[in-house]
């Protein structure tokens, strides 16, 4: 690995002058030394209100149920109060939540492997020397991308209805079927996303390496190969961590397809399970259990991935 | 998945919102109120805003702001949602089956003691719906919607089969029609539409809920409601009737080109045909729904929806006074009737129905006439605080029922153990 992303570089100047300024504030007494808080005062209002603060409440909700006396009719006969943690191990031994994570499972390696693998190869292609129509195939890729996911799922759910559909004698919304149909809406909206990034990416890398490569006598494919491809280890880790991201939290097309097929539960992906619990149950505590069990579900995944490829993507250990 | 994450936005908002804002729920005082009244009112019928227009021009001291929301499960989730913050509004259209939930989470106002003189404007089918069979009043019924058996007249008479007087010649229908034309169904069995389902178990005379002195019986899987569920499962089993879901695109494609001859639905029918199924204009007649047994005569409801007042408004009298005049004034049942297209709950209003609906008006004239027959025979059941849970079940014990081609009966007992357990675990008294 000779070859080092800027990014270090660029980590390592920003941490220069990070010691400049607080050298000078050290300097300035003490009104001045209020000014860095002020500064910050208006992201960290809106980081407590929007963020901590609802998260805090969620944990709260958590360990809170309904005690209901009688028949839970009239004043006062429906009382919050502590759980425990009762809501949690309820979340975390729900077999319906794990089978749902199974579902997921399967949906996620489906799209992550499509998707990203075509992102790449399309970055690739749009890149190389000689590609024609080289715009209008960017732009033609991306554009899925705009439509919103609720439109996309429609779009598709009407194509795959046995009824409506231009392609006949497969079942697109049957048993097997519908993980793959919901896959596909999935990459067609995604891949144009994560392509835009990494050709971004690709186009940032000094030309003169291929010129170098050029003369040393590698065809375009060793040059994609052994040049573009290690340079882009750290925006691919990116995508597929955005990506994975949005795999644990699917819930827009499962929920856009469930009222056209028999297929789809109410509880197919962990999210679906808390928006029942909250908004169709009336259950906030347990919706808000599972959504803890979910983040933290997606840390573990998200940060497990990075740390296991963080020493090949940036070099460090 | 982007909406994903507007969504979960958005779901932090209203966090945020009910966490700063609860608490601060008093007690409604009767407190005469200084200048105009400013109510609002949650509602998804159609043109309810000029109706309230014309409130508000006869009633410069109560202005109502209609907010229109959308129907279904999802209302009855905000409305919860928006009382437990805090903010809900003053007016909320509830349907029957959501109003236990809104009362068991005290969102609504108890108006027993100012509804005694209007009482008698409603059938006690429909009255017992928003009293819950409790001494309490929780809202003032709006509108109902008997069922009754939708059926293209012309092709029945093409595949030669007569409307059917009962379940069993509806089965026999079924195989005739599904024969002559493997591509036509009779009609479907909608696993996503646990309201029509509800509706033809309470013909049967299922009780799925009843409160028994302190405590709730639940019996989803009574005699009646299995009845009703074997029989559209042998007949899908059979293959002779679709299973396609009601309101998909498949299903209004069926029903305008004719491969789906019937459809037992409720009096507000005409509206979904009339927009769904567009080329059968004056082909479309109606009848009672098939009966269980021959001579029997009785129909259960599909929807229909009443008028709450919110337990947080500091306008009670007022919005009262706003509700029984939109609910029972000749003036506002002609405008529900005309302007929002609903059938209304008050038997004055059912009465001065004449003109039927423009989709109606060759094939069925008396369209109207058929509705308050057939509206008479209709029988409701307690609905229990909890039927959320219940219809979520519902949908997922039948579309697992058909996916697993497994006896629907199984799809029943999946409700009922559903329904008991959430009861149990919130601690209501049950009665085994």
């Amino acid at each position: 690995m000779s070859i080092r992303p800027d990014g270090a570089s660029q980590i390592a100047s920003s941490k220069d002058s990070r010691t400049s300024r607080s050298g000078s504030t050290r300097e300035g007494g003490v009104s001045r030394g209020a000014a860095p808080y002020l500064f910050l005062a208006p992201a960290i209002v809106l980081f407590v209100l929007f963020f901590a603060l609802p998260i805090a409440y969620t944990v709260f909700l958590s360990f809170r149920r309904t005690q209901v006396s009688g028949l839970g009719l009239g004043r006062g006969a429906r009382q919050e109060v502590w759980a425990g943690g009762a809501n949690l191990q309820a979340a975390v031994s729900d077999g319906e939540l794990w089978a749902g994570w199974l579902r997921v499972l399967g949906y996620g390696a489906l799209v992550l492997v499509v998707m990203l693998g075509l992102a790449l190869l399309f970055a690739l292609f749009l890149d190389s020397a000689h590609v024609r129509l080289a715009r209008f195939s960017r732009i033609a890729i991306f554009l899925p991308y705009a439509v919103p996911g609720v439109v996309a799922s429609l779009l598709w759910g009407f194509l795959y209805l046995p009824s409506l559909t231009p392609i006949g004698g497969i079942d697109f919304l049957g048993a097997t079927a519908v993980t793959y149909s919901m896959a596909n809406v999935a990459v067609w909206g995604g891949t144009g996303f994560n392509m835009l990034v990494l050709y971004t990416n690709l186009r940032a890398i000094p030309r003169s390496y291929y010129e170098a490569a050029r003369i040393d006598g590698a065809s375009e494919l060793a040059i994609a190969l052994r040049i573009k491809l290690p340079m882009l280890v750290p925006a691919i880790v990116l995508t597929t961590v955005f990506s994975l991201i949005a795999t644990i939290q699917v819930f827009t097309e499962p929920t856009t397809l469930r009222p056209l097929t028999n297929t789809i539960s109410s509880t197919w992906s962990p999210l679906m399970k808390v928006y029942r619990d909250a908004f169709v149950t009336g259950d906030l505590y347990s919706a808000a259990a599972t959504s803890l069990v979910i983040a933290a579900v997606s840390m573990v995944v998200s940060f497990g991935f990075l740390r296991v490829v963080r020493g090949r993507a940036f070099g460090e250990a | 998945m982007r909406t994903t994450r507007l969504a979960f936005a958005a779901l932090a908002v209203t966090l945020a919102a009910g966490c700063s804002s609860s608490g601060t729920v008093e007690e409604p005082q009767a407190v005469a109120p200084a200048g105009p009244v400013a109510l609002t009112y949650w509602t998804w019928a159609p043109n309810m805003d000029k109706i309230a227009e014309v409130w508000n021009q006869a009633n410069p001291d109560i202005k109502v702001t209609v907010s229109k929301q959308a129907g279904g499960d999802d209302a009855a989730a905000k409305f919860l949602t928006a009382a437990k913050a805090g903010n809900a509004p003053d007016l909320v259209q509830a349907e029957y089956q959501h109003l236990p939930s809104f009362v068991a989470a005290d969102a609504v106002a108890d108006l027993a003691a100012d509804t005694a003189a209007i009482k008698g404007e409603f059938s006690q089918g429909l009255w017992g719906l928003v009293t819950l069979g409790t001494d309490g009043v929780y809202a003032i019924p709006q509108d109902s919607g008997p069922m009754m058996l939708y059926y293209r007249k012309d092709l029945f008479e093409k595949y030669k089969i007569a409307v059917p007087r009962t379940w069993d010649e509806y089965a026999e229908a079924a195989r005739t029609v599904h024969k002559a034309d493997p591509k036509v169904y009779l009609g479907s069995f909608s696993s996503k539409d646990p309201g029509w389902f509800a509706g033809l178990a309470q013909q049967a005379g299922a009780q799925w809920w009843t409160i028994a002195g302190d405590a709730w019986k639940v019996g989803i899987n009574d005699a009646a409601t299995t009845k009703v569920a074997e029989f559209w499962g042998g007949l899908v089993a059979e293959g002779v009737i679709d299973d396609q879901p009601y309101f998909t695109p498949e299903w209004n494609k069926a029903l305008n080109e004719g491969t789906q001859l019937s459809w037992p639905s409720a009096v507000w029918g005409p509206g979904v045909l009339e927009s769904n199924a567009p080329d059968g204009k004056g082909k479309w007649a109606v009848a009672p729904l098939p009966q269980w047994s021959a001579g029997e005569n009785s129909s259960g409801f599909w929807g229909g929806s009443s008028t709450a007042i919110s337990s947080g408004t500091k306008n009670k009298a007022a919005a009262l006074k706003f509700a029984t005049w939109l609910n029972t004034d000749p003036a506002a049942l002609d405008l529900l009737v005309k302007e929002a297209f609903i059938y209304p709950a008050s038997g004055k209003g059912q009465a001065s129905l004449g003109e039927p609906p423009a989709y109606f008006a060759e094939s069925q004239p008396d369209f109207w006439t058929q509705a308050a027959a057939i509206g008479a025979t209709a029988r409701g059941f307690t609905f229990g605080p909890n039927v959320g849970v219940t219809y979520n079940a519902y949908k997922d014990g039948f579309d697992k029922a058909l996916q697993d081609k497994s006896a629907f009966g199984g799809a029943v007992t999946f409700m009922q153990e559903a329904t008991v357990a959430d009861m149990q675990k919130s601690g209501f008294t049950l009665e085994d």
